[in-house]
């Protein structure tokens, strides 16, 4: 690699570049599909979770509003997300928790995905199921901060530590992204059972829309999960750093 | 791009996805009622859309009647005004005009138009359709709470929208932001279907630049609504914890009625800020299907191609890209930085330019054509007609200086019902006559069509022609009663008697539309498969009404575009999209 002379590497990326933008013109300009390598159903969750963007940047811009043109002082986050451990005080903890569980569930999501494909049933699933039990996890310990915080007097119209508009945008936008997860830890659970039984691979068709399933749903479902992975890192940025 | 030497129209390449398994429903229910069909789900969505509209319409007579005669009409009092000012706006903008467009144009024409089976999820087109049944049976439930609908305007500004001043503040508001939050979660489900379908699942042949107007409408207001809608619902959710739970996102300390509030701190202005990042984009997921549909029309029953279709579907889709930038233009008024007013003047400004390009294109297609005049088409020359006398005025409307003084008045009423009430109206019926043969297998009455278009079209324009007028005067817009104005002279009362006896009239006649529709659906002469000898793809199935799957037993193969009407050489005066190629053809 050091032997390449630098010009080289830049021309290669460049034409790299290139080639990749005239592929994805003959793709566009192709008749049946624009993106040649997704199918419906991964096409139709790419666009989702872009309009599922926009839903949460409305959230998040409007929570950075209302708490910048609020004349009360805000709450400061490290105390407020503070917890008593052995009797001291320590900032952060059970957020740096949530969010390393999340991100683990992000593992062993993408493990799922893996091993759906190459058609290791047992695994993918029992790799779905671990996933749910992070996700379920990470809104139990939600809700035990929700607990902690009414307990302590925070409440959506108002709290003891400063804007009202604290509360209100903490319990609508952590909950709005809660709602997110245990959405996708019910859709985990049934998509690991259908993986479990062999559904995908007997043709068998699904109870509600009759139709039959294919190992890409774990990826689908996958898709979904890490997007609402990468929702709490801007989440956490917003509430708990800022 | 092109080159002589290389051979046109070239058999297109082999599929690249297998058929689809489609399902096929076993009962009644589930081939009528909760049917997967996309073209049964259109039906079900237009017709729901047309009925809440027909409750719109009569609304809107609720309002001019009081406007003609403040008073006289003892179950009109204010807080049915304002009821009825709210309910009329909001069916007509998101329930009647964006659900007829996408569900219901949307789901019949995508399909059959870039030649799919159905749409790419029917299961979840089908949810879309009963969750939009019911976020429309709840707002038209509020009807039946105590307090009635809430009366607080269709853009529900806090903190007015939900104080204790406004009529529905107890359950009417409610119900509206619930009934809102449905239709989005409804129509995401949709638009999904809509996007994806004229993405990934065209037939051989069929590229993008070969798609009708009608689909590239459809397809970027589809997109629009996706990104747009977001804006509206977490509006909404936010408006709706202020009023459930107390929270003060929108709600700044008052005091009311002499009573001081437990709001406190809220940013009003936020709201408006969500409500028309939501609001601007939804008059062009209103107006860009309506274009489509026209261009689709207009070159149908003039025998020509539409001309410049490349720059058709650029312009649609930066229109599309320059909506998302304009929303305040609706703020004008709201106290906004003068660089913010600036800015927003010029990006409205600018979507001037790609519109009257399609304009233009629309007049040059005209130009020498064979123009006959069918029902659709002199719809279609109705909107060209109405849309630009909406369009200039939205250039007085979009410059700062010269909206603050016609802001709040009935000029910006005359305004937006000539953009994006009439002429999008226009095109729905247009578009109904035009493709009512495919859906039927009958053709509409012509001369009842004719009466119905010339008593729309003449009579809207009576409608909303001198409104521009009242505007001027400074007769401002949702006031219940005028009283002793004295900027406002004793003959405007006289116009506005003229304007609503008119309305009366115009909304009366619109029964010869509905029953040219019901009678045709029995004694309609039969239309054959392609009455109006159209190229595109829809009127090539097998079957007409086109049969579940619509296809029959093979895809279609497409060969060219959806325009080739006249063209040198050809059997007939125009070429099916489907068509296999003729000798040194050259069609795109």
């Amino acid at each position: 690699m050091t032997a390449e002379p630098v010009t080289t590497e830049h021309v290669t990326t460049e034409s790299t570049l290139r080639s990749s933008l005239h592929g994805m013109v003959a793709d566009w300009s192709s008749d049946q599909r624009s993106f040649k390598s997704a199918s419906w159903g991964k096409a139709m969750m790419w666009i989702f979770l872009v309009s599922d963007t926009f839903v949460f940047s409305c959230f998040l811009i409007s929570y950075m509003t209302v708490r910048m043109s609020t004349t009360v002082e805000w709450p400061h986050p490290s105390e407020i997300f503070a917890l008593e451990i052995g009797g001291k005080k320590i900032p952060l903890i059970l957020i740096a928790i949530m969010t390393f569980d999340l991100i683990t569930s992000s593992g062993t999501m993408a493990m799922a995905v893996n091993f759906a494909y190459a058609r290791e049933r047992r695994k993918a699933a029992i790799l779905m199921l671990v996933t749910a039990f992070f996700g379920a996890a990470f809104v139990g310990m939600q809700a035990f901060e929700w607990t902690k915080l009414i307990h302590e007097g925070v409440r959506p119209w108002g709290n003891p530590f400063g804007a009202a508009q604290f509360g209100s945008s903490f319990f609508m936008i952590t909950g709005f992204h809660g709602f997110h997860v245990s959405i996708g830890v019910i859709f985990l659970l049934i998509v690991a059972r259908a993986v479990w039984r062999g559904d995908y691979d007997v043709g068998r068709r699904g109870f509600f829309t009759s139709r039959k399933g294919r190992y890409e749903i774990v990826e689908i479902m996958g898709l979904y999960w890490h997007f609402v992975d990468l929702v709490w890192v801007f989440i956490f940025a917003f509430f708990y750093l800022w | 791009m092109t080159d002589a030497s290389v051979p046109q129209n070239v058999a297109p390449p082999p599929a690249e996805v297998p058929d689809v398994d489609l399902y096929h429903a076993h009962s009644w229910i589930t081939k009528y009622v909760f049917s997967q069909d996309a073209k049964v789900i259109a039906i079900q969505y237009a017709g729901t859309a047309i009925t809440v509209g027909i409750l719109a319409l009569v609304l809107s007579w609720v309002i001019r009647l009081q406007l003609a005669f403040p008073g006289a009409i003892p179950f009109i009092d204010a807080n049915v005004y304002y009821q009825s000012v709210t309910m009329h706006g909001m069916i007509m903008v998101v329930y009647m005009l964006t659900a007829i467009f996408l569900g219901g144009f949307g789901n019949y024409l995508i399909p059959l138009m870039v030649g799919a089976r159905d749409m790419v999820f029917p299961y979840v087109n089908m949810l879309s359709y009963w969750v939009y049944l019911i976020a429309t049976l709840v707002l038209v439930s509020s009807y039946f709470f105590p307090g009635g609908p809430t009366g607080a305007g269709w853009t529900l500004y806090p903190p007015q929208s939900i104080l204790t001043g406004t009529p529905g503040h107890e359950y009417g508001i409610i119900l509206m932001l619930v009934s809102l939050i449905l239709f989005i979660v409804g129509f995401t489900m949709g638009g999904l279907n809509y996007v994806v379908t004229v993405l990934q699942a065209r037939t051989r042949g069929m590229t993008l630049m070969r798609m009708p107007l009608t689909v590239w409408g459809i397809f970027a207001a589809a997109v629009m609504a996706l990104l747009a809608f977001p804006g509206l619902f977490v509006a909404c959710l936010m408006l709706l914890l202020d009023r459930t739970l107390g929270t003060s996102f929108f709600m700044p300390s008052l005091v009311e009625l002499g009573e001081r509030k437990d709001y406190v701190g809220g940013s009003p202005i936020l709201f408006q800020h969500l409500f028309w990042f939501f609001g601007h984009p939804e008059v062009y997921i209103v107006a860009l299907p309506a274009f489509g549909i026209v261009s689709d029309l207009i070159s149908v029953h003039a025998r020509k191609n539409i001309f410049g279709y490349k720059m058709m579907v650029w312009a649609i889709i930066a229109i599309g890209v320059l909506s998302m930038v304009v929303w305040g233009h609706h703020m004008y008024i709201s106290g906004m930085d003068p660089w913010f007013g600036f800015f927003f003047a010029v990006t409205t400004l600018a979507i001037a330019v790609p519109t009257a390009l399609k304009v233009y294109n629309w007049v040059l297609t005209l130009w020498h054509a064979d123009i006959h005049f069918t029902t659709p088409m002199l719809f279609a020359l109705g909107f060209l007609v109405t849309f630009v006398n909406g369009g200039i005025t939205g250039l007085y409307l979009g410059n700062v200086i010269v909206d603050v003084p016609l802001s709040a008045t009935l000029f910006v009423v005359a305004h937006f019902h000539m953009v994006m009430g009439i002429a999008p109206v226009l095109v729905i019926f247009g578009a109904i006559y035009h493709w009512y043969p495919k859906i039927t297998g009958r053709m509409m009455d012509e001369r009842l069509g004719k009466i119905h278009f010339w008593i729309t079209f003449l009579g809207a324009y009576a409608i909303f022609f001198p409104m521009h007028y009242l505007g001027v005067l400074g007769m401002p817009r949702r006031f219940y009663e005028m009283g002793e104005t004295a900027f406002v002279p004793a003959s405007a009362a006289t116009l506005n008697i003229v304007i609503t006896v008119i309305a009366l009239a115009v909304g009366f006649a619109q029964s010869i539309f509905f029953y040219n529709l019901f009678k045709s659906l029995k004694y309609g002469a039969p239309a054959g498969g392609n009455p109006w000898r159209a190229a595109s793809l829809e009127w090539q199935t097998p079957e007409t009404p086109p049969g579940h799957g619509n296809w029959g037993q093979q895809l279609p193969v497409v060969y060219r575009w959806p325009y080739a009407y006249s063209v040198p050489g050809a059997p007939e005066d125009y070429l099916p999209q489907n068509a296999p190629p003729m000798r040194g053809e050259h069609s795109p």
